[in-house]
């Protein structure tokens, strides 16, 4: 199936139920994904030869996502890498058996969310790594970050890590947390639209009590340092900003230091294809601009889930449902008062879980605190070892956006093409630019993610390469 | 409303950035007018180039200026925007290739350049990394490479030494011509200068209509393409007997990929998107001439718009029938030559007499035939 009716860039939760709602309405479907088995981040399937005795609530969710995708019909192309979508939405990825591509009438784009790290002396260190990066050690691997981890960021990743690393039988030196006690209280009552969810943070929460995990609310990672094995974390209190407060640092010991400072919508694709965007802080940065039934403003051209803003796993589901429904109803294969019948349960789900979704997102958002207080000396690009103090040099010779910056200084150039650094660059830019609105963002551009360059060739021969004529001498 | 200035060049690419940087430094109170920023467009996103290997025969007298200017850019750029001077090869596959090569170099080397055919065997000695496939090469040891996104740093610094005044981010919609003056309408109220040089790549043609003037441009939509950092795999500049390639490896290991492989592009909306196709076809085309790119990651790609003019041969010197009106632009493999043409229209826009002359670039020739210089107005 090369030219299907609807194709759907992601299986996590958003892109494995517009799948659903397509095959409902008897869409020709395939969904597209990198990783090996559909479910995304939150439902990270263990791998096939794993044997899996812990059937926690994401578990069980995402095995019955699974085997409701596979037994819908769609066409499911795990483990290929998406590296063009074009205007005429022609998809071109490689995958385990070479370059393929696929000409859909209609695109749905479930591409979840980047982690963001604002950076700290120390942050690219062996032993230290994501919070949602060690979510993924934990889920798909079983695997501790180190033997005794401290834990640090904001959100609710860091009673989730920290109980994953307790029941899997490692040490947590700590939970650093950027929010106060005060900030979690009363964001409550919007989670009681959740109470499953609620209940199973609130437990995690207790579990490291009972573990006497230190829990350091307000407070923020100073800097990390490695000596052999060890390593050494200091921390100190912060204001609401995330800027740090003078007070009292403490130094922590440990192996592994695992710190997420929020999620940024994957939006990659979505400029890529021209779609309007606005800077929403709250919804964790630059997200597309939906109408009400997740239409984007580009004809054909859909979204979904985190990546359109940070709501979290249950309303991405509704928004998927709603996503496929509407790319059926506009394609012609869906009547209108059908579709309004058919939406109506998930508009009125996913208006509730957005309430819990979107307190929970405030408190992943970037503080630009944080952000101001970098040391001169830290590096802000890993890839290519740009300090805060060679961005500071150029906008002081005149940058006022984030492009001319990545030209001039390599920010955002390397193989993460900008992933881990962007958010910071950005707010950088902006306290000189006035705005993130006029600091602007990185141009999308292909390979969406970085390709083999044997793989996008294949094999082939001179004959085959077809030479344009030649230029005029 | 300011004084007028002395002239004003609408366009901050390497054409209009050198024109400007040239006349400041001549003493003239000169404004570079940008809708975006310096070296943003064209000349922010090509593949910086310094090569004979792929200019017109008939540029090569200004490409061997305009590559000696790049190579020791102290004097007068100031700053070194990641120069590098090396060899240049082009290849040849096929034997039809190999006479395509021949006469090609053949009618660069009677304008100029040094270049000579190899063997296989001989050009693997130059560039070892080279492909056991090639027939022959035409080798020119003057070749090289600027790193294009460092040149509007290296040009602003430049410009503000010079005395020029910058309007970045400054979008002009209209030019009037009033009481002896150009009045460029701007979002910010009109700037006025006595004179005007027009240096804006592919939007020369909606520019040059402003003014009554029409003179076809081509937009070519170059797509390019580079490399994750990877261990020295070649050392110079490999292109290709038709032009279809530009090969090259920076210091720091990336490898960018071009040639000329067309993309989709609006320059109106200065909208573009790749043509995967054509992207793939680049890439293969790239590692048949280096057979070790097949172990590397392609990291990013992106299109640049080119402009052309009707015979491919810059568009340099007066507007026809536009008292005080200048343009410069579509110089084929404008990187190598490009400053050394705008120190060329300085000079004339200066009163001296260009150190080469600009004769065979007059606008004129390019004005549609049934058109004459007494029906133009501006």
């Amino acid at each position: 199936m090369t030219e299907p009716d609807l194709l759907i860039l992601g299986a996590g939760p958003a892109g494995i139920c517009a799948a659903l709602a397509a095959r409902e309405a008897g869409l020709e479907t395939v969904v597209v994904d990198a990783n090996p088995a559909p479910g995304g981040q939150v439902y990270r399937a263990a791998p096939a030869s794993f044997r899996i005795h812990d059937h926690n609530p994401d578990r069980r969710n995402g095995e019955r996502l699974r085997t409701a995708l596979a037994g819908s019909g769609a066409v499911v192309a795990s483990g290929h890498t998406v590296w063009s979508v074009g205007r005429d939405l022609r998809v071109d990825a490689v995958g385990p058996d070479g370059p393929v591509h696929w000409r859909p009438r209609a695109l749905v784009v479930a591409a979840g969310t980047s982690e963001r790290v604002v950076p700290f002396p120390g942050w690219t260190l062996p032993g230290v790594m994501g919070l949602a990066a060690a979510t993924i050690l934990l889920k798909s691997q079983a695997m501790l970050p180190g033997r005794r981890t401290v834990v640090a960021g904001c959100g609710p990743l860091l009673a989730a890590v920290a109980h994953g690393i307790l029941k899997a039988g490692g040490e947590v030196a700590a939970v650093v947390d950027l929010a106060s006690r005060r900030d979690w209280a009363v964001r409550l009552p919007a989670l009681a639209a959740r109470p499953g969810d609620l209940a199973r943070g609130l437990g995690w929460r207790l579990r490291t009590t009972l573990a006497r995990v230190p829990w350091r609310y307000r407070h923020g990672v100073r800097r990390a340092m490695r000596e052999g094995d060890a390593l050494t974390v200091e921390i100190g209190p912060v204001d609401g900003d995330g800027a740090p407060l003078d007070g009292p640092t403490t130094t922590l010991r440990a192996d592994a230091l695992v710190v997420g400072h929020g999620l940024t919508p994957a939006t990659e694709v979505l400029r890529l294809l021209g779609a309007r965007h606005e800077y929403r802080r709250e919804a964790g940065g630059w997200v597309p601009v939906l109408d009400a039934d997740q239409r984007t403003s580009v004809a054909g051209l859909y979204a979904a889930g985190d990546g359109c803003g940070v709501m979290g796993a249950a309303a991405a589901q509704q928004a998927g449902w709603l996503a496929g429904f509407t790319a059926a109803r506009d394609l012609g294969r869906l009547a209108p008062d059908r579709y309004r019948l058919w939406t109506a349960p998930h508009r009125h789900r996913l208006a509730r879980m957005r309430r819990a979704g979107r307190a929970m997102a405030g408190l992943l958002a970037l503080r630009p605190g944080q952000v101001a207080a970098i040391p001169a000396d830290t590096v802000v690009c890993r890839c290519e070892e740009i300090t805060r103090t060679e961005i500071e040099a150029a906008l002081a010779c005149g940058v006022r956006d984030v492009n001319t910056l990545k030209s001039w200084t390599r920010c955002g150039m390397g193989p993460c093409q900008g992933r881990m650094c962007g958010e910071t660059v950005a707010a950088l830019v902006a306290t000189r630019a006035g705005s993130r609105e006029r600091a602007g963002i990185w141009t999308a551009r292909v390979p969406l993610r970085p390709v083999d360059l044997a793989a996008l060739t294949g094999e082939y021969e001179y004959a085959d390469i077809g030479i344009p004529e030649a230029a005029p001498l | 409303m300011s004084f007028p200035h002395d002239i004003a060049v609408l366009g901050a690419g390497v054409m209009g950035a050198s024109t400007a940087l040239f006349l400041a430094r001549g003493g003239m109170d000169c404004a570079l007018v940008d809708r975006a920023g310096i070296c943003r467009e064209a000349s922010g996103v090509n593949a910086g180039t310094l090569t004979l290997n792929m200019t017109r025969a008939a540029l090569i007298p200004y490409a061997l200026k305009g590559w000696a200017m790049w190579t020791d850019p102290g004097p007068w750029l100031g700053s070194d925007p990641g120069v590098t001077a090396t060899d240049g090869l082009s290849l040849a596959f096929t034997d039809q290739e190999v006479a395509l090569l021949e006469a090609r170099a053949e009618a660069r080397r009677a304008r100029g350049a040094d270049i000579r055919l190899l063997d296989g065997a001989a050009a693997r000695r130059i560039e070892p990394g080279l492909s056991e496939r090639v027939l022959k090469a035409a080798h020119c040891p003057m070749d090289g490479h600027v790193t294009a996104y460092l040149t509007g740093r290296a040009y602003r610094q430049a410009l503000v030494d010079a005395g020029a005044t910058l309007y970045e981010a400054m979008e002009v919609t209209d030019i009037h011509r009033r009481d002896g003056l150009f009045h460029l309408e701007t979002p910010d109220g009109p700037l006025r200068a006595r004179r005007l040089v027009l240096a804006s790549g592919v939007w020369l043609e909606t520019m040059l209509g402003w003014l009554g003037v029409d003179i076809p441009i081509k937009t070519l939509v170059n797509q390019l393409i580079i490399t994750e950092r990877l261990p020295p795999v070649m050392r110079g500049v490999i292109s290709v007997a038709n032009g279809l390639l530009s090969l090259k490896q920076f210091a720091n290991g990336t490898v960018l990929i071009g040639g000329g492989w067309q993309g989709h592009g609006d320059r109106d909306s200065r909208d573009t998107a790749l043509i995967p196709d054509n992207l793939i076809g680049n890439v293969r085309l790239a590692r048949h001439a280096i057979p070790a790119l097949g172990g590397t990651r392609v990291v990013r790609a992106w299109a640049g718009f080119e402009a052309e003019t009707a015979d491919a041969l810059p568009l340099v010197g007066p507007v026809p029938g536009v008292p005080d009106a200048h343009v410069i632009g579509s110089i084929h493999s404008g990187y190598t030559s490009g400053p050394y043409f705008g120190k060329l229209l300085a000079q004339q826009l200066l009163g001296e007499t260009p150190e080469l002359p600009l004769d065979d670039f007059h606008p004129a020739r390019l004005l549609p035939a049934r058109s004459t210089v007494s029906e133009v107005s501006p």
